[in-house]
């Protein structure tokens, strides 16, 4: 069965609250807190980019399981922030984890969901047997723009999941996808900040494909949200992942522990698969997790996951990675004049 | 001049309607009062219709053809004609239709209102609305609409004796009224705490005091009176319309927490119907801030100017007060379409005075008045209908 032979997260060190970015901006920080359901973000050192933070997760991956790494045969990054227009991030994750030279390797981009399309795509190169693992990572360090709603959640983080057929902790069921042209987000070629647009962001983006992907994810299977444990959804902010799951039928406990979002912020295409992580942090074998991210533009990805005994096996060791709890432990909060060095938004004299 | 009445309404949903475009909202509304006054295309003389800004919203001027064309009269080479005059455009679209019937120039008119507001964000919308006001003045240096009416209600406050909680009363009221309006784009009832709790806008208005930005649209058809009953069984006869201006820049004039044009165009409503406030059962007015729906009251003549906001608190002008005011939910809550509006508020009236409003319905309601402003009160448009 195709499924997560083993994961891992990053999230680098540095927080920034919301009511130092409201200071900043001349803004109510409660009307910010109440709106978005987010208390603070996290802020990557001044040298974490989203290839350093794809390599961290990567190996946070392997060092919770034994696999020999030139076996992966293919590893995605989705991001919305990779370092370079071209050349591929993935590539230097592939080379970091000693996976090169024998595997394909890509790019993605699908705003907030690539990772989980790199999931996809390794499910199916996995299934075919076109590969015996596959590597899906989403990364990123997310923009948004000074004094934009977007500065007060977009954070930087990042999960890999390695997909195979021997063994996996948990079994990917099923997966399907709810994907239209939607403009409620978007950053063209040479952009330094996304632009969206505002409340169409919400219901015809978010909740549309979410609930989209997540009906058609029920139908197909036949189970409901009383069949599984626990629940994920994309985590722009707060109230928008509670909203959705209340609208689909799933209560609060199920979505708890993979809402990570208050004090982490929307780690773009690391959101939901750091939800993901955290879930899997706890699962117990048997547990089941429904996930569903959301890419602006826009989709949504949806996910029947079954937690299997091998997560608590010999030949796994959720243990000898920090689990997201504990990356999220013992932050080090920098002011807006640091966060502002540390995103690069200081234009030094050449 | 002849006497007119109203033979066919049609509303649109209202909010933001991101499946609908500027022609989808026209052609629904227009349908919608074709037939509901049983009428076909061919029998329409002329057109109006009110829209403040399709030129900044969709970037489409020439509204009027556009309009004839999409509702299938292009062919048939109908006068159809584009009128604007900022949020007041709905209400000068209606007095147009009602003059050329009135005058004998034509016999069925279609007076409509449309706007399309979310195809821009929020930041180009409100630069658009800024237009209703002075740009030169006012916009030019960092006036906004919130600004201009926190503007009045800072003066109001200071000379009269309106408390922060009647203030908000008056949005509490629309919103219970819109929670019963099946068109209305808000559905919820809200507290005296949800809008003291709410984002501060331009001080002392919070985001609850404020109307929203809207997509919608809404058309009526006139007749003669004479002729009226052969269409329907429940005809509204037009007993004034009056219209007036002031100076376009808030800043000019004699008075601002008085709309002088509100005032005159009240009196001359008034006179043309031959009677006097206390003959209204139920009135919209231009709730664009809950200081403007404080005002409208006081300067229509409903009260004297420092006790609307205690008739308000009392619940005089609630549904089942003695002087129902924006039933329709208003612009508060029912929503702004800035274009649409005017038309929206003789829809609301009609329904009243057939008898049709249904959770809203006002008992007993013969004679109602609309109050449709532009700018901070640069035009005033008020009618009088009634059954």
């Amino acid at each position: 069965m195709v499924g997560i032979i083993t994961y891992g997260a990053y999230i680098p060190r540095f927080r920034i609250k919301v009511e130092e970015i409201a200071r900043v901006w001349g803004a109510n920080p409660d009307d910010i807190r109440g709106g978005l359901g987010v208390h603070s973000k996290s802020v990557p050192d001044m040298d974490e980019d989203t290839a350093t933070i794809a390599v961290e997760a990567a190996r946070n991956a392997l060092r919770r399981r034994e696999i020999d790494p030139s076996e992966i045969g293919a590893v995605y990054v989705g991001s919305e922030s990779h370092p370079y227009a071209v050349k591929p991030t993935a590539c230097t994750v592939g080379e970091a984890i000693e996976a090169t030279p024998v595997m394909t390797a890509a790019d993605y981009e699908f705003a907030c969901k690539a990772g989980t399309a790199a999931i996809q795509t390794c499910m199916g190169l996995v299934a075919s047997g076109m590969i015996r693992y596959g590597l899906a990572i989403g990364s990123d360090v997310a923009q948004g723009a000074p004094s934009d709603a977007l500065e007060y959640t977009a954070a930087a983080g990042g999960a890999a999941i390695l997909i195979g057929a021997d063994d996996p902790v948990a079994i990917i069921h099923r997966t399907c996808s709810f994907t239209t042209d939607t403009p409620d987000f978007w950053r063209r070629e040479g952009q330094g900040y996304p632009r969206h647009g505002g409340r169409f962001t919400g219901e015809p983006g978010y909740f549309r494909h979410i609930e989209g992907a997540s009906r058609l994810l029920m139908e197909k299977t036949g189970k409901g949200p009383k069949d599984y444990t626990y629940a994920v959804f994309h985590q722009p902010n707060a109230k928008f992942p509670q909203r959705v799951a209340k609208v689909l039928g799933f209560s609060p406990n199920q979505i708890k522990p993979g809402l990570v979002v208050p004090v982490l912020g929307n780690t773009y295409s690391g959101s939901s698969m750091i939800g993901l992580a955290a879930t899997l942090d706890q699962a117990k074998p048997g547990d089941t997790i429904f996930m569903a991210s959301f890419g602006s533009g826009a989709g949504s990805d949806a996910f029947d996951i079954e937690v299997t005994d091998a997560i608590e096996s010999d030949t796994f060791s959720r243990s000898a990675a920090p689990s997201v709890a504990a990356l999220l432990e013992d932050p080090i909060y920098v002011d807006y004049a640091q966060y502002a060095r540390h995103k690069g938004k200081i234009v030094m004299q050449k | 001049m002849r006497d007119v009445a109203v033979i066919g309404i049609g509303c649109t949903p209202f909010g933001e309607k991101w499946g609908s475009s500027f022609r989808d909202l026209f052609v629904q509304a227009g349908t919608l009062a074709l037939e509901d006054a049983g009428i076909s295309g061919e029998e329409i003389g002329a057109m109006y219709v009110g829209n403040m800004s399709a030129g900044r919203f969709i970037e489409q001027e020439h509204i009027g053809a556009l309009i004839a064309d999409y509702s299938g009269l292009a062919t048939g080479h109908i006068a159809s004609t584009r009128v604007e005059a900022a949020c007041a455009s709905g209400g000068l679209s209606f007095r147009q239709a009602f003059i050329a019937v009135a005058s004998g120039i034509e016999d069925i008119v279609v007076a409509a209102g449309v706007e399309k507001m979310t195809d821009v964000g929020a930041g180009a919308s409100v630069d658009a609305l800024a237009g209703a006001a002075d740009r030169e003045w006012e916009g030019f240096v960092g006036a906004t609409f919130p600004g201009l009416y926190a503007m009045i209600a800072t003066d109001y406050m200071n000379r009269y004796p309106l408390t922060r909680e009647q203030l908000a009363q008056v949005a509490v009221k629309n919103h219970y009224n819109g929670a019963r309006n099946p068109i209305a784009q808000f559905s919820q009832e809200i507290t005296i705490e949800t809008v003291l709790s709410s984002s501060l806008v331009a001080d002392p208005l919070r985001l609850f005091d404020c109307s929203p930005i809207t997509d919608g649209a809404a058309a009526v058809v006139l007749a003669p009176l004479e002729q009226a009953r052969e269409y329907t069984d429940t005809p509204v006869r037009v007993l004034a319309s009056a219209q007036a201006s002031d100076t376009i820049a808030l800043h000019d004039r004699r008075d601002i927490s008085t709309l002088d044009a509100t005032v005159a165009a009240g009196r001359r409503a008034f006179s043309m119907a031959g009677l006097s406030p206390r003959d209204i059962d139920l009135v919209e007015v231009h709730d664009c801030f809950t200081i403007a729906e404080i005002c409208a009251i006081e300067d229509l003549g409903f009260c004297r100017k420092d006790e609307a906001g205690k008739l308000t608190w009392e619940g005089v002008t609630a549904l089942d007060g003695d002087l129902p005011v924006n039933t329709s939910g208003g612009l508060k809550a029912c929503g702004h379409p800035v274009g649409a509006t005017g038309i929206k508020q003789v829809c609301e009236i009609v329904s009243q005075l057939r008898g049709e409003a249904g959770k809203r319905q006002v008992d007993g309601a013969r004679v109602g008045m609309t109050h449709n402003v532009g700018g901070t009160g640069a035009t005033v448009a008020v009618h009088v209908l009634g059954v």
